[in-house]
């Protein structure tokens, strides 16, 4: 009889292999277990990218921070991807991304394996719509732990023009002519959909009302386009505490990447 | 005579026309620095005003008037810098009045820790506090919960551990006033340039027994470049879809309006003319 | 009837006895959650990092605290790899020995390895010998300062990505060999892009300073001037004020460096809670690690102190 009662519970019940609802609560040991480490962090800075005609610009400042401190004035947020070696020669297609630096440079390394593997599988270059899409799988596959990014990729498509991809964190994923990402995002974003797209301007000449004409965006030129990216990172460097430093240019044409650098203001 | 006295209102605007500025709201994230010298003591802040990532003022000014002869650098809540000082600046005035004598800057420092600790913190008001008056030079630092703090150099707000590996390494006592007021413009300058909560221009303050010099914007460090392109847009781009023109007479229906002519100009008065206006 | 319809068909205990989980592997019986470290223990405090024309000059004192006691003061947190690479640490020190075996395996595997191949891709032997004796400088292909980081680096990463973090925060310095084209922060021309390969063996190139941070997230960064924890906030402003840029730094001279570190240690121990007068200080550069790890402390200043008396109202 006593080794009978021994397995019944205090409740009267028999007892089981797995554990029982109304049991639970009462063990100390199941309390939850607090989590304190944050996988994630910030890291501040401003990416964006401007398609053309026959170009794709990709621009990003080179500040790297945490919490109020700058960690290094110069840091690139723009990865070639492809082309040949470890220094990308011959690539055509360039990466941006902003947010949680750490797992932007694992998405960069896991998106150029993809791309240099493919010309070693198929001997020819990735397009850049299948990379594009591509990049959307590898940021849906981590689902439930994203890599915390927001990433913009560029190059130019099969028939020439000017490509321009945006992403958020998780994957989804859409062609545009212009984006902005990352810190001063909500300051360069306006002014792009009214001098890119030219969002609230219509035909000054046509008369007022409802029939006035909104003005139909035009295929921007690449001097001018440059100018419009130095002038957005200028603003933003203005109001946004974590934009600065350097302003790092991409500009991807059929020839290849283009790469130019410019100092921005340091405080 | 019972009653409110507005005879300040007319002087007000016609110190307004003559182009004295209003006084402007700062925010947290900063950095103030002070520095005692062998004849008075200085004073230092930067110009930049944030709420959270965001520059809100790119120019705003952080060191307060208290009296003629003490003056506050202010770091935390900007209401609260702005509140306190002008509660404690008000006061004193008072107090100097009633004793007859010149204010001290004890007194200041008393005034600031008692009425901060009262609020237990609350009130987020972080200064540095310098003045000359007739026991000497002298230079505290006021906490939000009410501790204060006696040193030769001092300094405060997010940018504050900048700012003091400045003074750690290049502090000497019995300075003179030139190498004082660069040491200042350096801490800042180390603030400005590795604190993203602290940036733009250097606004100094030298006070010493005989006089008080404020030299707004010491340093401009941060000047924007120009433009690239133009973005002025072409009339008529703007749509709308009804037109009322008011006349210039009619005015007066909707609005009180009250023009002070400027000296010198018929042109009417505008307020502080902002940036994009230049 | 049992109303628990979870164990309906299950044996029960006060029949069959207690499930014995003793053959089950440990994570099966025990009911909670693995565990990982959720906070560093006993600590390290700020590393320094500083770049000059031919080198780097790395610091760290030798205290590890426990909390806010000052538990171990002869801990050296700086781990010379090879004659290219050395590490500072920052952060949990168990995590840091835990790093420092790892290191050392490595070590062992890359000297026993057949993947180190000749001097010739080392990169700063003379081209000429491609077998036989070169100089005193005659070595396998070794990691260098950056291939070191990118190891570290990918550690820490995977560690952070698994929940279970090393608690560090990390500078790698040394020497790295530049890849072969220069990589210029100006223009590059277009012309790039078509492939040409250089033909023949490569020229010799010099290697380079290398200097970089990575940290318990898998963070990583690089610049002439670098510091982890407190010194990121106090030793930073000094050591970017003597060097703005790189430019700036390879104008430096290795006295100038080690002159402006030993300022920065000073200042850190009049201002960091968590640091000692005695500290580490390690020398890279073309002649291999100079790593001196019992320095004291020298020429502080107090002169601020005289004359304070009291935080406010106190005159004697």
């Amino acid at each position: 009889m006593a080794a009978f009662t021994s397995y019944v519970s205090s409740a009267g019940q028999p007892s089981y292999s797995f554990p029982q609802q109304q049991s639970a609560p009462s063990h100390a040991s199941r309390a939850p277990i607090q989590h304190s480490f944050y996988p994630y962090t910030d890291n501040g800075g401003s990416t964006l990218g401007i398609s053309g005609d026959n170009f794709t610009i990709i621009a990003g400042d080179t500040r790297s921070t945490s919490g109020y401190n700058i960690n290094t004035r110069y840091e690139p947020k723009l990865f070639r991807i492809g082309g040949e070696g470890s220094e990308h020669k011959g690539s055509k297609i360039v990466l941006s991304v902003v947010g949680f630096a750490a797992d932007g440079h694992a998405l960069k390394e896991r998106l150029d394996t993809v791309v240099k593997m493919y010309r070693y599988q198929h001997g020819k270059e990735m397009s850049v719509n299948a990379c594009a899409q591509r990049l959307s799988h590898i940021l849906y596959n981590k689902r439930f732990f994203p890599y915390y990014v927001q990433a913009i990729l560029g190059g130019v498509d099969e028939e020439g023009r000017g490509a321009l991809y945006s992403y958020d964190p998780v994957g989804s994923y859409e062609r545009e002519f212009c984006r902005a990402a990352g810190a001063g995002a909500s300051l360069i974003m306006p002014f792009l959909d009214n001098q890119v797209n030219l969002k609230n301007q219509y035909e000054p000449a046509a008369p007022q009302g409802l029939e006035k004409p909104q003005l139909v965006p035009q295929p921007l030129q690449r001097a001018a386009t440059e100018e419009l990216v130095r002038d957005a990172f200028t603003s933003a460097v203005e109001r946004h505490i974590e934009v600065g430093d350097g302003l790092q240019m991409m500009i991807i044409t059929k020839d290849g990447i283009e790469e130019v650098f410019s100092p921005l203001k340091m405080d | 005579m019972p009653g409110f006295d507005f005879s300040n209102h007319n002087r007000n605007l016609a110190l307004h026309a003559k182009g004295v500025p209003l006084p402007k709201a700062t925010s947290t994230g900063t950095t103030i620095v002070g520095c005692l010298y062998d004849g008075g003591v200085v004073i230092a802040a930067d110009t930049r005003a944030t709420s959270g990532p965001i520059v809100a003022d790119k120019n705003c000014e952080k060191l307060h008037y208290i009296s003629p002869q003490i003056w506050c650098a202010g770091a935390g809540t900007a209401a609260d810098t702005e509140f306190t000082t002008a509660l404690i600046s008000s006061n004193l005035e008072l107090h100097a009045l009633s004793t007859g004598r010149k204010p001290r800057v004890v007194t200041v420092m008393t005034m600031l820790k008692q009425h901060l600790f009262r609020y237990q913190g609350h009130i987020g008001a972080y200064l540095v506090v310098a003045g000359c008056d007739p026991t000497g030079a002298h230079l505290f630092t006021v906490h939000a919960h009410g501790s204060t703090d006696k040193l030769p150099y001092v300094t405060m707000g997010s940018g504050s551990l900048a700012a003091m590996s400045v003074f750690e390494t290049q502090w000497k006592r019995d300075m003179t006033r030139e190498a004082a007021v660069a040491l200042c413009a350096d801490a800042i300058q180390a603030g400005i340039f590795n604190d993203l909560g602290s940036g733009s221009n250097v606004d100094v303050c030298v006070i010493t027994p005989e006089k008080t010099q404020l030299m707004r914007n010491f340093i401009t460090p941060n000047v924007r470049e120009k433009k690239k392109r133009d973005y002025k847009f072409q009339r008529g781009t703007t749509a709308w879809l009804d037109e009322r023109v008011v006349k210039r007479e009619e005015i007066r229906k909707y609005v009180s309006v009250e023009e002070v002519p400027v000296e010198g100009s018929g042109a009417p008065v505008v307020g502080e003319r902002m940036e994009v206006d230049q | 009837m049992n109303h628990l319809p979870q164990a309906w068909g299950r044996p029960r205990d006060d029949i069959y006895g207690a499930y014995d989980h003793s053959y089950l592997p440990q994570t099966h019986a025990n009911t909670h959650p693995t565990t990982h470290t959720q906070s560093p223990v006993v600590t390290g405090t700020s590393v320094l990092g500083l770049k000059f024309k031919d080198g780097v000059v790395l610091a760290a004192d030798n205290l590890a605290s426990y909390g806010s006691l000052a538990r171990f003061t002869d801990v050296k947190r700086l781990k010379p790899f090879n004659r290219k690479a050395v590490v500072g640490f920052g952060g949990d020190v168990s995590d840091m020995q835990y790093l420092d075996r790892l290191l050392n395996s490595l070590d062992v595997q890359e000297n026993y390895s057949g993947a180190a191949t000749t001097e010739e891709d080392d990169g700063e032997a003379p081209a000429a010998t491609a077998d036989g004796e070169g100089g005193e400088d005659k070595h396998k292909a070794i990691l260098d300062a950056k291939n070191l980081h990118t190891y570290l680096s990918k550690v820490l990463y995977k560690r952070r990505s698994d929940f279970n973090p090393l608690w560090n925060a990390i500078l790698v310095a040394g020497l790295t060999t530049p890849p072969p084209p220069a990589p210029s922060t100006s223009t590059s021309s277009p012309k790039d892009t078509t492939t040409s390969k250089p033909t023949g063996p490569a020229p010799s190139r010099k290697p380079i300073p290398y200097l970089a941070y990575a940290d318990l997230l898998g963070t990583t960064y690089s610049s002439p001037t670098l510091a982890t924890g407190f010194g990121a906030h106090l030793a930073v402003p000094i050591m970017r004020r003597a060097v703005p840029d790189e430019a700036a730094a390879a104008k430096l001279s290795r006295e100038e460096a080690v002159e402006i570190v030993k300022k920065c240690m000073k200042v850190l121990f009049y201002r960091d809670a968590r640091s000692m007068n005695e500290y580490s200080l390690c020398v890279i550069d073309g002649k291999g690690v100079d790593l001196q790890e019992n320095i004291k402390l020298e020429g502080e200043s107090w002169a601020f102190a005289e004359g304070i008396k009291g935080y406010g109202t106190q005159t004697v």
